[in-house]
Order: structure tokens, then sequence, then C-alpha cells
């Protein structure tokens, strides 16, 4: 069964084919059995899950169950969840249990989910490669010896190795599209504000949004539906209508216009990943896609703006983990200081302090209008550019990274070359405008993305273009090694 | 050498609002520790601020009060700094865009005459919880109930040039504040908090000194305290040779002295940026105007109408307006006992006596509006004098009931029967032979003088029960029938 999509999933348990303490038993099974290779879990609920489980197939049983009655997922470890341990990937929240759910948490219970864990991350979703979290880094089921992508790391890899069919995640700067691409799966960030941050610990507030990996489009459909919601306990939150996303996933494409903007094509793109892209355009051709060339001049800018402003953001938002209230607590501090010093000291990992620092210094006295000012400046400029582009095109599209997977160490000690892996999806984040990675081929036996990039709170453009490429091309339905004869 | 002293005041006011600013938690005080702080206020993981509408209301509403600027977009500023007191790590402030821009506050001053005092902004922003060290051995406590406590700071220019002025100018604020009910005022209970600038320059000199800042102060004596030794001191150390540093001083209330907290080179810096949380906050024109038809009376029109209305003179109105409750508590009085001369006297004078020494307000007198009306009513009808009737105040006080209970359990009521006053009279004659021979030999002119020694005797003889009119006639007419006997 860890083969089928959410859709058919959800199909099986309302024709009662199989129910959901049978599926979800089989998936803890799976994920005991298999997940200590890929270590994309940080805790998993067993009991909480079943418990789920029982209760959606009473709900079943009735014949009136909610949209994701009794379909397993994983939520990414930086959504509070009431009572279950809740670690951002962090040690300073190795102990920390919420006694409040997530807004996001808070849907896939009332669509009658089953939560069967949370998944790892790196630290306070601060890195590209799951190499900074606290919980040991996430092996990419295509490639143990390669990382699996970052921040959302655990989720891609858990939906990659068929755990579970759908998980949720998070991206600040590409923490959802960049996994999804290197772990070969659809991830989609929607728009800033579509999604409630409630409940979500915050990285950097005015860029994190919520999202979705799944192995197919229609499943982000399906997972977007239930997490996009207005909330009045997030004040960024946007109350705008919410499109019934799977009614709109197979109309006709013909006529589509697509924005390759020449930015994303240059230098520092392997040729392997360009060859992939370049071919999963000219398929949009063939189904009646107009491709225009654009420009996005502030492209280049993107990430130096993107390396102040979310450490200017995360150095506030992290201030509240001081070993005072909850989470780690340094032993028998002398003194205040003491307590802050060693308790932050020991409860943050290196990159979280580098940003941390960063931030800081940003904003301090005598450098805020060079850095955090000129950053936002810069910020309004790159969302122009977007405004701009999309007067003339329907979906911009591009590379969602510029490598396939890399191996573990490669970058963790060059920041500057980690944080250029995310040179093509930060932009997205710093213009709020929703973005997606679908699978596009491998290069060698590693999967690549293409990214899609789409007009505010136009998430079901998206979906249906990327539903309309999938029903197309096979990309999708290719799986790790491991799960060659493994049915 | 002649010193000028420059003031200006950051007044902390707590909005009266039922819940936090950012929270829907209480914000009643005096519950138990930790018992009104939520998820929000402990700063747990994935919380976000969610905006009180009646904050940005009571703040807009002060705006209107001072006449000042409202700001059609008011932005929200983090401003970081670490104490445990503080659980985000920083404070939810204003700074580049408040919420009221500059307005005016007149202020009387003793020789009758009005000062503006320029307001250079007043912003919205979240109160911090209390650190208690006192209760815990080798340990501090930390009560985050008052964390989100929504607060507006209101700056002014240094526009004052003595204590009196910035005192004038606090209670001036305090009376705004309560009357647009805005903020309880109990600044017992920290409900309104005085920071206050204070420097010291010669006479003729046009440039500012160097200011210090002294904050922690939370009472009118405080301030005046404070300003008074804060003055002397700076004006001490120049004369001395010395130079003033820009400093931050906390007072102490318990020893009334100040003492440095840190300089201007060790201040924090507080790396402010504007809060990603939360949007600018944006007030049309329309919903501005429909809070200003809310405002209730201010004490400049009260004033006006005491004076116009009640015939109180300008200073006596200035006063009894001020205060929200103590002007309510007056009409009430004055339309029940229809004398509203003697209200105000009583109230600026036994009234506000008692409530002085006893460091109440009139919220808390044990004496009610109709209390006094009856009281007063007793003295306009004769029943009492003004003399007994400072007794009777005293035992209503002490609360031993209104007026005529105290009156008739005390047998205080005045004697104005012609009879028994006479009585008295003679006896009083009978008994001084020497007094009223000098009384009969002394020149007519002089005589009225010399009556004062035989109504001081008789009103002590009634148990200064006489009615004085009553009595200086009986005394008079018998005097005279001596004198021409």
């Amino acid at each position: 069964m860890h083969n089928l999509t959410i859709a058919e999933l959800v199909k099986g348990l309302q024709n009662k084919t199989f129910s959901s303490q049978e599926l979800t038993q089989q998936t803890l099974d799976r994920i005991h059995a298999v997940d200590p290779t890929f270590n994309s879990f940080i805790s998993v609920s067993d009991e909480r899950a079943l418990q789920q489980a029982k209760a959606a197939d009473a709900l079943l049983a009735k014949g009136d169950a909610p949209t994701l009655c009794g379909v397993p997922i994983a939520q990414k470890d930086i959504f509070c969840t009431n009572g279950t341990l809740t670690t951002c990937g962090s040690k300073m929240l190795h102990n920390f249990v919420p006694p409040y759910d997530a807004t996001v948490v808070d849907n896939y219970n009332a669509a009658g989910a089953v939560m069967v864990g949370k998944t790892n991350m790196d630290e306070f979703a601060m890195g590209s490669s799951n190499e900074t979290s606290f919980f040991g880094s996430v092996k990419n089921p295509w490639d143990t010896n390669c990382v699996p992508g970052g921040s959302s790391g655990g989720s891609a890899a858990a939906v990659a190795a068929q755990l579970v069919a759908g998980a949720t995640a998070t991206d600040t700067g590409g923490s959802i599209r960049q996994p999804a691409a290197l772990c070969g799966i659809t991830g989609l960030k929607p728009t800033y504000g579509r999604v409630s941050r409630w409940g979500m610990i915050a990285f950097a507030s005015s860029l994190d949004q919520a999202g979705t990996m799944t192995r197919t489009a229609e499943d982000a459909a399906i997972m977007l539906q239930t997490m996009a919601s207005y909330d009045s306990k997030d004040s960024t939150c946007v109350d705008h209508p919410i499109d019934d996303y799977r009614a709109s996933l197979n109309n006709s494409i013909e006529g589509l216009t697509i924005g390759l903007p020449k930015e994303y094509f240059g230098e520092g793109l392997d040729p392997g990943t360009q060859a992939r892209v370049e071919e999963a355009i000219k398929q949009f051709e063939s189904m009646g896609a107009k491709v225009k060339e654009i420009s996005l001049p502030h492209s280049s800018l993107s990430v130096p703006a993107y390396y102040v402003i979310a450490p200017a953001e995360c150095s506030a938002n992290l201030s509240r983990f001081d070993g005072v209230r909850y989470g780690h607590r340094c032993e028998n501090p002398a003194d205040l200081e003491d307590l802050y010093k060693r308790s932050r000291g020991e409860g943050f990992g290196d990159e979280v302090k580098r940003r941390i620092l960063v931030g800081a210094y940003a904003l301090s006295a005598g450098y805020y209008d060079a850095y955090y000012n000129k950053a936002q400046k810069v910020r309004r400029l790159i969302k122009q550019d977007f405004v701009d582009a999309f007067k003339d095109v329907d979906v911009i599209m591009g590379p969602t990274s510029p490598t396939p997977a890399f191996e573990f160490g490669s970058k963790s000690d060059d920041p500057i070359a980690m944080y250029l892996e995310d040179i093509y999806t930060i932009a997205t984040n710093l213009a709020g405008l929703p973005g997606m990675s679908i699978p596009c081929g491998l290069v060698g036996d590693k999967p690549v993305g293409l990214q899609l990039i789409g007009n505010y709170f136009n998430e079901a453009k998206l979906l249906n273009v990327a539903h309309q490429f999938q029903q197309a091309t096979h990309f999708h339905t290719l799986a790790p090694q491991f799960l060659k004869g493994d049915k | 050498m002649q010193w000028e002293t420059v003031i200006g005041l950051e007044v902390h006011v707590q909005l009266a609002t039922q819940t936090k600013i950012f929270s829907g938690a209480s914000t009643v005080f005096g519950a138990e520790p930790n018992t009104q702080a939520c998820a929000i206020d402990l700063a747990m993981p994935g919380t976000l601020p969610s905006p009180n509408a009646k904050a940005f209301e009571y703040a807009i509403l002060f705006g209107l009060a001072i006449d000042a600027e409202i700001g059609e977009r008011s932005v929200f500023e983090r401003k970081n700094y670490f104490y445990p007191d503080l659980p985000k790590g920083y404070q939810t402030t204003q700074l580049d865009e408040p919420i009221v821009g500059a307005g005016i506050v007149d202020i009387a001053l003793e020789d009758g005459t009005v000062k503006p005092i320029r307001i250079h902004h007043a912003h919205l922003e979240e109160d911090a919880g209390k650190s208690l060290h006192e209760d815990f051995i080798g340990m501090s406590g930390i009560d985050l109930n008052r964390a989100g406590t929504p607060l507006i700071e209101i700056v002014s220019e240094p526009d004052m040039r003595t204590k009196e002025e910035a005192v004038a100018f606090a209670r001036k604020l305090h009376s705004i504040v309560t009357a647009i009910g805005i903020g309880d005022g109990d600044m017992s209970q920290g409900s309104m908090r005085f920071d206050v600038n204070i420097s010291v320059r010669p006479k003729d000199q046009a440039e500012y000194g160097t200011r210090t800042e002294t904050k922690n102060l939370n009472s009118f004596k405080f301030m005046e305290r404070c300003i008074e030794q804060e003055v002397q001191r700076q004006i001490e150390v120049i004369e001395d040779g010395g130079t003033i540093r820009q400093e931050t001083r906390l007072y102490n209330g318990d020893t009334h002295t100040a003492r440095a907290m840190r300089s201007k080179e060790e201040a924090n810096d507080y790396r402010y940026f504007p809060c990603p949380d939360l949007l600018p906050v944006h007030f049309t024109p329309e919903a501005i105007e429909a809070l200003r038809a809310t405002l209730p009376e201010l004490p400049d029109a009260r004033k006006t109408r005491f004076e116009e209305n009640f015939g109180l003179s300008p200073y006596d109105a200035t006063i009894i307006a001020l205060d929200a409750n103590t002007a309510a508590f007056f009409e009430v009085c004055a339309k029940q006992c229809d004398d509203a001369k003697l209200t105000a006297n009583w109230l600026m004078g036994e009234m506000a006596s008692q409530l002085n020494s006893n460091d109440l307000t009139i919220k808390d007198s044990p004496i009610t509006a109709e209390q006094l009306a009856g009281l007063i009513t007793r003295i306009k009808d004769g029943t009492i004098s003004s003399k007994i009737a400072k007794k009777v105040f005293e035992a209503m006080w002490q609360g031993e009931g209104d007026a005529d209970t105290v009156i008739e359990k005390q047998g205080l009521k005045q004697v104005s029967d012609t009879g028994a006053l006479e009585k008295i009279v003679d006896d009083i004659i009978a008994a001084n032979p020497a007094q009223v021979a000098n009384f009969v030999n002394a020149e007519p002119e002089k005589r009225k003088k010399m009556l004062g020694f035989f109504v001081g005797q008789s009103m002590k003889a009634s148990k200064g029960q006489a009615n004085p009119q009553a009595l200086n006639q009986i005394l008079m007419t018998k005097l005279n029938q001596a004198a021409n006997s």
C-alpha cells in the first residue's frame, strides 16, 4: 500500500478496501523498519496515530468522513503538536512539549488525517542539507551518501521513501522546493499569507510559509485544500478566497505563457540539470504552451538580501529561547548572564549561532541602514521584477536548485556555497509568491526538480500546470533504487 | 549663577482594556502570579501576536484629546534586549511611525496663566512582566501577569522649567486619561509611571545642558522630590567644576534617592526593526472621526462649564474640573445641596486634606457626594455652624453615619432658641462683672472689638452649639442695655 498516492488512499479508505487502522499500522511498521536508514523522523507517535486511525475508521463507517479521513501523514517537527514533542531540530527544544496545536496541525486533525510522526529538519529550519539537525542528518533515499536537501529534508525523504504519501513542510528560502527537487518529489510553497503560521516555530517571520510534500500535484492539491485557511491568530494571514484546487487540475494548458528568466540559466547551473529543465520546457511547448524569455534583473541580489533579512528576523525570533521558561537550560547557572550564555551556547548549533550573529550585526546601530534597510529596498525591487514579469506570463519556470543532491560534508564547511543552493528559490520568498518543484528526470541516478513560480494566490494555476505535466510524463513515478521490487 | 531647569517627561499609561495588547489574557491587577499569562504572553514557540483593537482606539482617543495628528499608518517595531521578565527577548513597541503624532497640552500655572506643553508623540507598546527578588532565596521569581498589558508612552518636548510645571503637566495628563476613560490612573498600581528628563543651564544660555533620565516614578510627590534633588545635584556638580554624565537613573520610592543605572556609553543597542509578525495598522479618517464623536467632556471644557453654570472662580473651576472623579463628585453634591461655592470649599478644604493625609483618591472617600451634600444642607439651614460641621465631617469620615445621624447622636444641633441663648448670656454677664464694666466704660466704637470675649465665653458655655448670629444679636442687645442703664 505504501506506493499509493493520497488520492488513491482516500479512495481505498472510503471504499473500505482497507481500514485506516490497517493502513496506519502498516505505515508505522514500515517507518520502524525502513527509517533507521534515512533518519527522516525525529519522533514517531504510534499510540497517537492508532487512536486517530480508530477514530477515523469510526467516521468512515458512518459514511460522513472529512476529506483526509484516515490518511497517514507526517508533520515537520517545526509545527507545534499538542502533547507531542516538538523540537524544531534543535537541542534547545529537545524536551519541548507544546500545550497547543499549530493551525496547520489543527486543520489536518479536523480533516481526519492521522499523524504518524514528526519529521527531521535542519535546526530551526536553517540549512539546505539537513546537516544542521541536532537529531542527525537525513539520508537521501536515492543515495544515502547524499543530502536530502533542507530544511524540510525529513519530510522530503519520508515521502520519497514512501513512508508516507504526504507530509507538511515549511519554506523560508527554498526549504520545501529544494529538498523536493533533491528527493524527486512534488513540493509546494503557497503564497505568503495563504497558510497560517500560528504554532509554526518562527525562523524568519516575513518569509516563512508552510506547504506540502507529496509525490503528485494532485496530492499537493488535496493537501493544500486542508492546509490553507484564514486564521485571525496570524496577523499576516490573508483573508483571500480559497480556490477548489482539484477542480482546475485538468484544465488545458493550451496557450499558457511560460516565462524563462535568463538569470536562472547562467553560470553555476549544472549542465545535466539544465538539460532536464530544458527538456521539460519542450514538453510544455509540445502541450501547447508558449515560451518567453524574461528578465528578473535583480536576481543576483536575492541571496545577499535574504542573508540580511532572514538572519535579522531570526536574531529576534530566537531570543525567546533563553533557558528561562522552557527548553534547554544549562546546569547550575552562576547568575543571569551565565544562564543566558550557557543555555544558548549549549542549546543552539553553529549555523543557528552564525545567523543570530549576522542578524544582530545587521540590525545594530550604525549598520542598520547599510544592511537591513538596504536589503529591504532590494526586496522591494525583487518583488517589482516579478510583478512586471507576470504582466506578460502566466507561470515562470526554471531549475529548482543548481545541482542534484550533493554528498554529505561537501558544502557544510562553506556557508556561502551552501547558501547558493537556494539561489533560484529565495527570490520567491522575498516576493511572497507561490512556488513548486516537480520532478523532471534524472542526472545519473539522482532526480532533478523543475521550479514553477506562480502569481499571488494562484496556487490553482501552478497545480494545474504541474498536474498536466505529470499526466504527460512519468518522472514523478520514478522511485529510489531501494524501492525497486519493494511492493 | 542663576540656573534654569529644563524638564521633559515620558509618561507610561496602562490602557484599561479587558485583555492584553496582543493576547486574550486578562489585564486585571493583583491576580496570583502567572495566572493571567497565556501561551502568547509566555512567548511559547510558534505563538504570534493578535492585536487588540481596543488598545488602538484608546491610543487614538488620547491623540484626539490633545489635538494631535493621528498617524493613518502606524508600525510596530521590536526593541531587542534580554531580561527574564521580557519573555520574547524583545518588546513590541513603536518608533518611527507612532500612532499619535505631535500635540499640545495646556497647563494652568499658579499665577493664573496658561502654558502650552508640546507633546512630541505618543506610541503604543506592551508592558513587561515583573521580576520578584524578595521571596526567593538565591533565586528570582518571574510574574508575567503584567507582560503584554497595553501601554501608551507619551513623550513631551523639554518645555517645562520648574518642578511645579512638571507636576501640573503630569496631573493634567492624568486628568485627560481618566476623563476619556482609557486608563484608571491608579498610580499605586503602576497604571501611570513617569520618566523625567532633567538638565540645567545658565539662565541666559540657549543650548540645553546634558540631561539625565530618572525612571520609575509612580507618584506626583516622588516626581517633585526627584526633580528637586536632581536639579540640586546637577547644579552642585557643575558649580564644583564637574560635568554631568548623560545617564539613566533609577528612583527608589522607599529611600527617596536615585542612583545611576547606566551611562550613555553603556546604553543598550536595542536593534529596533519593524515587527514582521504585525502588519502596519491603518485607520481611515472616517474611523478616526467616529472615535472623536465618542470623546467625553475634557477637563478644559469642564472647567469653562463649571465657571459658567456653577459660578465657580477660574481657580476653583480649574482644580475641581481637573480630575474626572472629583468633578463628578462636585456635580452631584453641588446640585443636591444647591450651593456650588460651599461644595467647592469643602472639596478643596476638608475633603482634600483628609484624602491627602490618608493617601486616598476621591473614589476611595468614605463620604459620598450625597452625604457631603447632606452636611452642607445642614449648614445652610442653620442646623449646625460651619465650625460644628467640621466635627460632623470628621465623624462621617470615621464612618459614624450621615450628617443627620451624627448631629442627632452627638447632640450637635445648633442652639437658636432665644430663651436658651438669653439664659447663657445672662449667666456670662453675671459671672464677669469686671469685663462688663470695661465694656460699659469703653468708647462705643471700641465696644465691637470687646464683644469677642463674651462671644467666646458664651459659645464655650453652649459647647459650641450656639447659633453665632443669634448669639451675637442677643449679646449686643444685653450689653448695650447694661451700658445704657
